[in-house]
């Protein structure tokens, strides 16, 4: 900074940064005509409310908010680049780390990709555990969003409750799979491991805690004069811009759109659950909320039904070139032996080819393309990720909005970092 | 000539009646459309699609096959809520060929193409901000090429 000059983030400054990019989206006019109004705040990237590394550089005319750009990247790790450095089963630690707070649904739809390419039948009871784990998976992740949102927007107590049940959930998926996270309990070929004893007791119990629980945290916020004031009427956008610019999920169906790949191309069973999809048409923050605390309820109508109905039989493929075999059978059995000891040491080869497959993560579409090349270590895998979409349209959800709003808003999109850089 | 596994497709049959010669080839694996698009044809066979529906472009992404040529194939994924459908195009490229960016189809195409072009080095024509998006604006190299190294790259960790 030169001497005399304002600094520029002062009220002074009229000096012009450059923002030709609000992604995507040209400068509204009003940006255009400077005015001694105007200021330059950087938000991020170590900031609470943006919920990971995140920077907005955000453009201000008095309170109002001209001009947004966010800034991507700080939590790039090559996971893609990673990927194809490993052999297929090795990639499965690796998608956990995407999107870490539905990891199981990020295990779910690379398990799909690769049994499309190898042409593998699952049994039902791998896909109805798989359904079951990821729609509790999909309430853990609405819970920390939901604890979060409010955090920000000053309602503290939910919280703490929202993390209550969150920790319920985790100790489930630690039964399962000995990871509270990083659970890498779906794979290829099936589940990782076989259900532990008492896993429907234990489940049974957490559903039903979890019915009650989300009618407190509705009964916290959805009358709470304070919190519709926040969030009412805020964060809109209009419906074909938002599916340009590429958001999917509950944000598309806080808009009204009935979008929901469980119910548009139905994998894993999903078709056998009776569940609703629903839809508002405020286009809000208070529509987001609405929308994913439905989507709490609707999932555990399906864990219920889950529970039901499971069926018995084996809970992995019939498939001894991918599934690592029994440990018993391993120890008697020259065959498994050897299979077992190709898998570790060599890997399986997937056939040459490409796929999409796409499942619905609680942010929204999730899908991993990948292409084989006949080794046994993937060509290429592309994560087309939720968040990545959804942020894009950050720049235009901000503009015109108040900076105070502005926590609210990024609230709603309920993206994870880790998703966007990978 | 329509390739015969996209025959009956009518995504396919309306670029090929308004583009002749604009798909090169045509794939259908696993049930999912492929379509090759000549890059000269890209921007057109885009606003063609998305008036017949294809509103959002959910992701784009590059395959490296060095060495052969052309190396890069740029992968768009096109979504259509309206009628629950699902679209791959893809475009051949070489290593300094351009390839027109499809912004001014698709809004949304903006930072996916910044990313391509940050971790492949592919260039878009007419791209508004053709920036890095994911490394830092300095970096050198595209992380995702195949002759890029997964470890060692300009710093090493491990003992000399």
């Amino acid at each position: 900074m030169k001497e005399g000059e304002a600094h520029v983030l002062s009220l002074d400054a009229d000096h012009e940064l450059e923002m030709p990019d609000p992604s995507g989206i040209p400068p509204l006019e009003a940006a255009e005509a400077a005015s001694p109004r105007r200021m330059i705040l950087n938000m991020g990237p170590q900031h609470p409310s943006t919920h990971g590394v995140l920077r907005v550089l955000v453009e201000l005319d008095g309170e109002t908010i001209v001009n947004a750009r966010p800034e991507i990247g700080f939590l790039h790790t090559g996971i893609e680049k990673q990927c194809e450095d490993r052999k297929y089963q090795q990639v499965v630690p690796l998608t956990d780390r995407v999107d870490y707070l539905s990891n199981l649904a990020n295990n779910f739809c690379y398990a799909l990709a690769i049994e499309k390419l190898l042409d593998l039948e699952i049994p039902p009871l791998a896909q109805w555990m798989r359904v079951m784990l990821v729609e509790l998976s999909r309430i853990a992740s609405h819970l920390v969003w939901l604890g979060t949102h409010a955090l920000d927007i000053g309602a503290m107590s939910v919280y703490f409750y929202c993390f209550r049940e969150r920790e319920e959930i985790l100790k489930v998926f630690e039964t399962f799979s000995g990871q509270r996270m990083m659970t890498s309990y779906i794979r290829p070929g099936g589940l990782a491991l076989e259900p532990p004893r008492g896993w429907h007791k234990m489940v049974k119990v957490l559903a039903d805690r979890l019915t009650r629980s989300t009618e407190e945290y509705a009964d916290l916020l959805t009358t709470n004069p304070i919190w519709m004031n926040r969030t009412k009427g805020i964060g809109g956008l209009p419906v074909d811009l938002m599916i340009e610019l590429g958001i999917t999920g509950p944000m598309l169906r806080a808009a009204g759109i009935p979008t929901d790949v469980r119910k548009s191309c139905p994998h894993s069973s999903y078709e056998k659950f009776d569940f609703d999809v629903p839809t508002r048409t405020s286009n809000d923050v208070f529509g987001r909320y609405e929308i994913r605390l439905e989507e709490m309820r609707q999932s555990v109508r399906i864990v219920k039904q889950a529970l039901e109905g499971m069926p018995g039989g084996p809970w992995q493929a019939d498939a001894p070139h991918v599934v690592l075999p029994d440990r018993e059978k391993m120890k008697t059995q020259m065959e498994a032996l050897i299979y077992h000891f190709k898998i570790v040491t060599e890997g399986y080869r997937v056939p040459a080819g490409s796929t999409f497959a796409v499942v619905e993560s609680p942010r929204g579409e999730l899908g991993y393309y990948v292409v084989s090349d006949g080794t046994a270590r993937p060509h290429r895998v592309y994560m087309r990720t939720p968040s990545f979409g959804n942020l894009q349209a950050l720049g235009a959800l901000l503009e015109g909005a108040l900076i105070a709003d502005s926590i609210a808003i990024m609230g709603s999109i309920d993206f994870v970092l880790g998703d966007v850089d990978r | 000539m329509l390739p015969e596994s996209v025959a009956q497709d009518a995504d396919a049959l309306a670029i090929d009646e308004q583009l002749p010669n604009a798909i090169v080839e045509a794939r259908v694996p696993h049930g999912e459309v492929e379509l090759v698009i000549a890059p000269e044809h890209l921007a057109a066979a885009c606003k063609l699609l998305k008036g017949r529906g294809y509103q959002q472009l959910s992701g784009v992404t590059g395959v490296d096959w060095w060495p052969r040529d052309p190396r890069f194939e740029v992968v768009y994924f096109l979504r259509s809520f309206r009628n629950n459908r699902r679209l791959r195009l893809i475009v051949r490229a070489a290593e300094d060929q351009e390839i027109d960016s499809v912004t001014s189809v698709w809004r949304g195409a903006n930072w996916y193409e910044r990313e391509v072009f940050d971790l492949f080095g592919v260039t878009f024509r007419n791209h508004p901000n053709l920036e890095r998006i994911m490394m830092p604006a300095d970096w050198e190299g595209f992380p995702l090429r195949k002759d890029y190294p997964v470890h060692g790259h300009k710093y090493s960790y491990g003992r000399e």
